[in-house]
């Protein structure tokens, strides 16, 4: 494995972290406006927390997924082909969910409600179903030597991948809650609290089955023992430390502390993988290997000097971005038709 | 049916939908970025209500072209997996690059162009805008080099059974990608022109329209800028064409419909009908040296027709199927042609008869009508252009290396192919009506319905300090 290969394999794990740590937050918001807002109102002011930068969140996916086809093809091959429906209906998802935004609010009053069931599904539908797709991969699925799966119906759907999936649409959903605790004002935010303390219960339920099938279902503990172990803790820590700051009023910390747990659920997820990029059910030497999914050499050096020149600039805006709308949303009030004020 | 088929289908489907948006938001979004400048440099707020009238548009077809775009990422690897593995070193670099440089500028200054109109002076926000048009621009750049390999690979060796990438730069100074790109942005820009131009005729139209003048200063500021744009767009297109002649001439003889080496000098045949099977032609209407000059520039030369093509790539490539859909291919280019040609007129012809001195066309209707359905033929000719771009590259998915059969995904069912076709089709058509629905109610509404919207509020709140709540 040359150095390059290692750094890409980071890098990929670092663009999904990106992703379900600003994401996975929309994900949760996008939740919370059928599960937590009382009125056409508070959903407005839901909305209106993601409004600007949900589109950039997004974002990570789709430089993931084109990292991925760039420094290793075969990993994207073999990964989006196998994964073809759990990937169809993700799409799906985040069609009818990135519509919503838009056409919620330029629909007349009455014909709003269609678009918060969209934004509501889509987002419970992405996260859940990535969920299976990373904890059916981590068990094994079946590829064969050319590397093409052909997976039934338990290879994707069973026991682990559905807890993975429930397990990653809490995450979201709790650290949804957590942002809202800390952008919005008024009834919403103290629910928000309140929902959280309650729900991260369920989280530690979910957690421990997580871990224990972990054990029985993926070879984590027997390659990886020390990594694996500590990412759980580090995991149930911060879930703990979120838990806690939320209860206390520490809206920041909470909602830091549930953003890093998604950073050590994918360092948890890529490090028990490493030094394979997917793991066959079949034989190990169907294994797919960061050694020999990756793209050239050259490709890599290439893509190397492109992506930590371009990315400071990303992250220099994207950051003044969230300074900007720095500010906690009201309550909106009421106007002619009962349509948000400058919601585009 | 075959995975082949039905993966090609989707591409199909998939793509001209979305480059239905494409082109309509990079259009819509630099005449916005035009229109905002425009106020920031007169102070005159008709400018101003003219980029947030619009804007609300081209806010509408970048919310569509966003979504449908993430199915065209994905479904390289989810249709295409051989393809994947074989390109993956040089196909998927300005993929990755396209989302790092360009998609994550055009949301991030998207979202502050929407959400700061009230907070930013006009200066600093009319950047905002043009850093999103700029940069809805680099990500056609991009892609359309990753297009330009398929087309006219460059900078690439094959080894490990892959074409791995040797030269990045040969990749971005490929000619290909340059005819692609200025005939692509340019016809994006008419097509912004055409839009707005169109659909505010068909306000001018109605009778009872209050905003007479706004609408007509967007008809000729839209004309304006299609004028441009169809100029550019036909001599860019010019130039590509010319360029098939040498590179891909099975092409360039099918969207001519020319089986048969022509004379010298070549006739252009203006109407014809091609019989597939036998590779022989119907009947065919011809303009002597008319094909000479659009080929070569002079009135002599001669073009070779399909059937030698045919035989040339038999001899380098071995025994294939060269022949792509050749009435498709020619009527495709005569629609994208033709169209070009009409909206560069009823541009030139539009601007002439709204001059100042004597504007006459607002009093004729017919010529209202003939400027709103103008609004419709940049959908056609773009996605005829793509037709040909793309159905005339036919075997191939990397022109001369690699077949479209070798490329499809081995492992994928007919019944999942089915599946996301099927509900594909059914999203696109739901999320078409919504947008058509959204864009009427939009120009329903007209320009002042928000300042109207804001003094009906500011009569119900007469607290002015609270404004801050809805920045």
């Amino acid at each position: 494995m040359s150095g390059l290969q290692l750094l890409w394999f980071i890098l990929i794990g670092v663009l999904f972290s990106g992703y379900f740590f600003l994401e996975g937050f929309d994900y949760g918001v996008g939740m919370s406006v059928q599960t937590l807002a009382h009125d056409e109102h508070e959903k407005d002011q839901i909305i209106e927390t993601i409004g600007p930068i949900w589109d950039g969140n997004e974002v990570w996916l789709l430089t993931a997924g084109g990292a991925i086809f760039a420094s290793f093809p075969y990993w994207y091959a073999s990964m989006f082909s196998g994964y073809y429906l759990i990937l169809f209906i993700i799409l799906v998802g985040l069609i009818i969910r990135g519509v919503s935004f838009e056409f919620r609010s330029k629909m007349p009053g009455n014909k709003k409600k269609v678009w918060n069931w969209t934004l509501a599904i889509g987002s419970f539908i992405v996260p859940f179903f990535f969920g299976i797709l990373f904890i059916s991969m981590i068990q094994g699925m079946p590829l064969d030597a050319a590397g093409n799966m052909k997976a039934g119906f338990t290879d994707y759907i069973n026991l682990y991948s559905v807890v993975g999936g429930v397990a990653l649409t809490l995450l979201c959903y709790l650290h949804g809650l957590n942002y809202l605790t800390l952008k919005t004002l008024g009834p919403v935010r103290d629910r928000a609290r309140n929902y959280a303390e309650l729900f991260y219960w369920v989280l530690y339920v979910g957690l421990v089955v997580f871990a224990v099938l972990m054990y029985f279902q993926t070879d984590f503990f027997t390659l990886h023992p020390i990594t694996t172990l500590s990412l759980l803790v580090v995991i149930v820590a911060l879930s703990v430390i979120a838990n806690v700051a939320v209860a206390k009023r520490k809206e920041m910390l909470a909602f830091l502390a549930s953003g890093l747990t998604m950073i050590a659920l994918v360092s948890l997820l890529f490090s028990g993988l490493f030094p394979r990029v997917m793991v066959s059910s079949l034989t190990h030497k169907n294994d797919l290997l960061i050694v020999n999914a990756s793209s050239s050499p050259y490709t890599l050096h290439i893509m190397t000097i492109l992506a930590f020149t371009i990315l400071p600039f990303v992250l220099a805006y994207t950051a003044w971005t969230y300074y900007v709308f720095r500010k906690r949303i009201k309550h909106p009030k009421f106007d002619v038709e009962g349509e948000v004020v400058n919601a585009g | 049916m075959d995975i082949v088929t039905l993966a090609r289908f989707q591409f199909a489907m998939t793509t001209i939908f979305h480059f239905f948006f494409v082109p309509f938001t990079i259009g819509t979004g630099f005449a916005v970025a035009v229109m905002e400048t425009m106020y920031v440099r007169s102070k005159n707020e008709l400018y101003k209500k003219m980029a947030k009238f619009w804007g609300n548009i081209f806010l509408l077809s970048f919310a569509v072209g966003v979504v449908t775009g993430i199915i065209q990422e994905f479904q390289f690897g989810m249709n295409w997996s051989d393809y994947s593995r074989f390109v993956g070193d040089i196909f998927g670099a300005p993929l990755a690059i396209e989302a790092l440089l360009a998609f994550f500028m055009e949301s991030t200054f998207l979202g502050l162009w929407i959400f700061t109109w009230d907070r930013m002076k006009p200066k600093v926000h009319v950047i905002f805008i043009w850093l999103t048009a700029f940069a809805s621009i680099l990500s056609a750049f991009w892609i359309l080099a990753a297009n330009s390999f398929m087309q006219h690979p460059v900078g690439y060796t094959l080894k490990n059974g892959r074409a791995e990438m040797n030269d990045f730069g040969a990749l971005l100074s490929n000619h290909q990608v340059w005819y692609e790109f200025s005939h692509v942005i340019a016809g994006a820009i008419t097509m912004g022109g055409i839009i707005i131009a169109g659909l505010s005729a068909f306000q001018l139209l109605k009778k009872s329209q209050k905003a007479k003048d706004f609408f007509k200063k967007s008809l000729r500021l839209g004309l304006v800028i299609s004028l441009v744009g169809s100029v550019a767009v036909m001599t860019a297109g010019d130039l590509q064409m010319k360029d098939l002649v040498t590179q891909q001439p099975m092409k360039f003889a099918a969207t001519e419909g020319n089986y048969k080496d022509t004379g010298d000098p070549a006739a252009w045949t203006l109407i014809a009908w091609a019989n597939e099977k036998d590779h022989t032609q119907a009947f065919g209407v011809d303009i002597p040296y008319m094909l000479s000059i659009l080929a070569y520039n002079k009135p002599s030369g001669s073009i070779k027709g399909m059937n030698t093509v045919n035989k040339e790539l038999t001899v380098k490539y071995g025994n294939k199927n060269y022949y792509p859909s050749v009435n498709t291919l020619f009527y495709s280019f005569r629609v994208m042609a033709a169209f070009g040609a009409l909206m560069f007129l009823v541009s030139a012809l539009g601007l002439f008869f709204t001059r100042k001195k004597k504007p006459s066309l607002y009093e004729h209707k017919w010529m209202l009508w003939i400027i709103g359905l103008t609004t419709f033929t940049p959908f056609m000719a773009n996605t005829a252009g793509w037709l040909i771009t793309e159905l005339g590259r036919f075997p191939w998915t990397v022109y001369g290396l690699f077949t479209m059969k070798q490329s499809v995904s081995p492992n994928v069912s007919v019944t999942s192919l089915f599946i996301s076709n099927t509900v594909y089709f059914l999203l696109f058509a739901g999320l078409a009506s919504v947008m058509v629905y959204l864009v009427i109610r939009e120009l329903h509404k007209g320009p002042d319905y928000e300042e109207k919207k804001l003094e009906a509020e500011a009569k119900i709140n007469s607290d002015p300090f609270d404004k801050e709540a809805f920045s």
